[in-house]
């Protein structure tokens, strides 16, 4: 065994560190760097230069025009992209419902969606979750009636990440209420524009618009947007989840987290000396670094499992549960660090173009974002939900 | 980067997994415990055959030039069964350390029978007032009259009743720190033995105006070597864990899937679920680390040691994690000596004890945080 990466590997992450440096915009890295909220335009900037690049669309094979990376270097793309304060790229289109399509979707269906998801011209969100179905995400409710060449589609879902900017959403929809819960389930394209959809915004408790409800109310969805057939939308759903579960222990992100919390710190004073001396802090960044590096192996085990032909499975889930936990204490340590200047909220500096003095602005999302990772642990399958899957599919509970 | 055991090394694996499920049942584990010890054990006389003696050792000694992996894979299969042979204790530290530092003579003398099964040996570096500091040790060692004399005392050193020879480390006048072969029943040592509270067998050396010939000076600096067998015998030691916490994992997995309460298996309660998951996910999250030390001993001495620490101390606190959960998923039946968890549970919370516990390797890890 050997936890070494190949020449050519080290060459590739060379690769990706030049890119970064010369491509990425000195006011979307700061912009990340500092946690502020980036605005649509800022998204769609990055993603242009790394479709350019021929970098957007990581998780694709080349015939659909993906750079054909394997599973350790788009481990290495999506370490590099976070050390760098690369703005994270919105994954609904390109690494949610690009594989279902290629997957599960008819030939016209690829040719009209994956160009455009990889020139950036649709902004895709997710219809999944509704009010009364949350991790049993197929108890959901939202009903599609066929009427002719279109469904009618009736119904609310919720948690609807950057439903404000999207112009098309992919939905889960119960086809058939007299099957089975699962089996009752059809997976449909919507453009957004299409009268009856209603999206509001959900504050958060860091005062962001992340995410929306989005009501539906007679939607006509013609029936050539169902992607698979008639009742086939769970098998797209789970399919669709082994895929959001991959790289969800946002390994990347802890480290470059974990380096500016040892930085934050050395510079942070406690009674003349840096915080990061003071025995109860160290040993809490302590642990928080071995546990990154346990977790950095595991990742790489999974990494070389799947470059070796393997299938992501339920250690996903561990790694899910693991690293969402990890980068809540990173997010509860960094908010610590800061002492009293944890106590001021900026919402128009985080939002907005508004500046803000530097004592303040290098420290002014911390405390934001220890609220916003809550949702580490809760979304994409809440831990609990995790730990359940681990149980079954794992140690056959 | 890669994960995957050679062929030879899966043909180890399968090798060594099943002679520990065939000769070290529950029974057979009795047993050898209650054997008095003369010679090597029949168990002992397989290993020599396997080549197992000879695998953690370069060639250049006579060995077979086994790496970390290797030494991981045959201490994860003893872990399994809590197989009670001192392959660790009496075999690879002492032998190492005679690899690194003696001289032809001496490794003819001491090194070629412990590869050949002939005799056992055993490394007393611990003392308690220096708790797990190897090198701030007060046993003293001088020169006197064209022999060397050895003062002061050393304790819990494992396989001490068995050892052919045990080594010595003591401080000299120059300030470094030097090691010693001392045979069994020179005159000055006193020995007493015992187990200790996972069943391995220790005891504690004393010297007293002990006289050594000039040749029982294996080394006269012996720091650098001696990190270097610390870091073999802790990486050894995760690996080692890593089997037994996989036992024990699989023990209390069985038993909630048997054991009914209420009229439904234990196993269907999800508070019981989730609390076994949360034990895979120590053992996991362990199994990393224990891969992380096994393959860093080549690596510059100061981040070996950093990386090794990192894996004691967090294999350390997983082990007793395990061994807690273990014990409780069990319920009453975990309490009590006929249940074999409880016999890894020992073990798991114990290992902690053996080479620095996670404290000690924490401070190792604290001390160089800024460095990493």
């Amino acid at each position: 065994m050997n936890l070494t990466f190949s020449p050519e590997e080290q060459a590739f992450r060379e690769e990706v560190r030049r890119f970064l440096a010369d491509a990425l915009p000195s006011e979307l890295r700061e912009r990340v760097r500092l946690g502020r909220h980036l605005r649509a335009d800022d998204h769609i900037r990055w993603q242009n230069i790394l479709s350019d690049q021929g970098w957007l669309a990581a998780n694709w094979p080349v015939e659909h025009g993906g750079p054909g990376w394997g599973p350790v270097q788009r481990h290495i793309f999506d370490e590099e992209c976070a050390a760098a304060h690369a703005p994270t790229v919105v994954p609904f289109g390109v690494n949610m419902v690009a594989p279902v399509i290629m997957k599960f979707g008819s030939v016209e269906q690829q040719q009209h969606y994956l160009p455009r998801i990889l020139n950036n011209q649709d902004w895709w969100c997710q219809g999944y979750s509704e009010p009364g179905a949350g991790s049993d995400l197929a108890g959901l409710s939202t009903r599609a009636v066929l009427d002719g060449d279109h469904y009618i589609v009736n119904g609310q879902k919720t948690w609807t990440t950057l439903g404000q900017h999207a112009n098309m959403m992919f939905c889960l929809v119960r086809t058939d209420p007299n099957a089975k819960k699962q089996a009752g389930i059809s997976f449909l394209l919507m453009d957004m524009q299409t009268p009856g959809i209603t999206v509001r915004p959900i504050i958060t408790l860091d005062g962001a618009h992340e995410v929306n409800e989005v009501f539906l109310d007679n939607v006509r969805v013609p029936v050539e947007n169902r992607v698979g057939e008639e009742g086939q939308g769970w098998t797209c759903a789970k399919f669709l989840l082994t895929h959001e579960r991959t790289g969800i222990a946002g390994l990347g992100h802890a480290k470059q987290a974990l380096r500016h919390l040892k930085s934050l710190a050395s510079r942070m004073q406690h009674r003349g000396k840096p915080l990061l001396s003071l025995p109860s802090f160290r040993q809490r960044v302590v642990k928080a670094e071995l546990e990154l590096m346990a977790l950095e192996v595991t990742n790489l085990r999974v990494i070389a499992a799947a470059r070796d032909g393997g299938v992501p499975g339920a250690e996903s889930s561990l790694l899910k549960v693991r690293g969402s936990e990890l980068r809540q204490e990173i997010s509860e340590l960094t908010r610590r660090a800061l002492g009293p200047a944890a106590l001021p909220f900026f919402p128009e500096f985080l939002q907005g173009d508004e500046s803000l003095d530097d004592e303040y602005a290098q420290g002014a999302a911390a405390s934001a974002q220890y609220f916003n990772r809550r949702k580490l642990s809760i979304y994409g399958g809440a831990n609990e939900i995790q730990k359940s899957i681990v149980a079954k599919t794992i140690l056959g509970m | 980067m890669d994960f995957a055991l050679t062929d030879e090394q899966r043909m180890l694996e399968e090798t060594l997994t099943r002679l520990v499920a065939d000769q070290v049942t529950p029974e057979q584990r009795r047993a050898m415990l209650e054997a008095p010890a003369q010679g090597a054990s029949p168990l002992w006389r397989t290993f020599a055959e396997l080549g197992l003696l000879h695998m953690p050792f370069s060639e250049d000694t006579g060995g077979l030039g086994g790496d970390g992996t290797d030494v991981m894979i045959i201490m994860q299969a003893l872990g399994r069964g809590l197989v009670p042979e001192a392959y660790l204790f009496g075999l690879v530290m002492p032998g190492q350390l005679l690899a690194l530092c003696a001289n032809s003579a001496q490794q003819e003398r001491w090194l070629d029978p412990l590869l050949e099964g002939e005799h056992q040996l055993a490394l007393a570096w611990q003392e308690h007032t220096a708790r797990y500091d190897a090198f701030g040790i007060s046993t003293q060692a001088s020169q006197q009259d064209g022999q060397w004399q050895l003062n002061g005392r050393k304790d819990v050193v494992m396989n001490l009743g068995s050892a052919a020879a045990t080594l010595v480390t003591a401080q000299l006048p120059t300030g470094k720190l030097g090691v010693f072969i001392v045979p069994a029943n020179t005159q000055g040592v006193t020995l007493q033995t015992y187990r200790t509270m996972d069943e391995q067998p220790a005891g504690d050396l004393t010297l007293n105006s002990v006289a050594l010939p000039l040749e029982n000076c294996l080394s006269e600096d012996v720091s650098d070597a001696l990190a270097e067998v610390l870091a073999l015998g802790r990486a050894a030691l995760c690996a080692e864990a890593i089997g037994a916490m996989e036992t024990a994992c699989d023990q209390t997995l069985a038993y909630l899937k048997e054991r009914k309460q209420f009229g439904l298996p234990l196993a269907t309660f999800q508070s019981l679920q989730h609390r076994m998951v949360d034990m895979h996910l120590h053992l996991e999250q362990s199994r990393s680390m224990a891969i992380l030390a096994a393959t860093s001993l080549s690596l510059p001495a100061d981040e070996r040691d950093y990386k090794i620490a990192a894996a004691k101390a967090y294999c350390g606190e997983s082990a007793r994690f395990i061994a807690e959960q273990a014990i409780q998923l069990h319920g009453g039946m975990g309490m009590t000596e006929e249940c074999y968890v409880a016999h890894y549970a020992k073990h798991l919370v114990m290992f902690d004890h053996y080479l620095g516990d996670s404290d000690y390797h924490l401070e190792t890890v604290s001390e160089q945080l800024d460095a990493a």
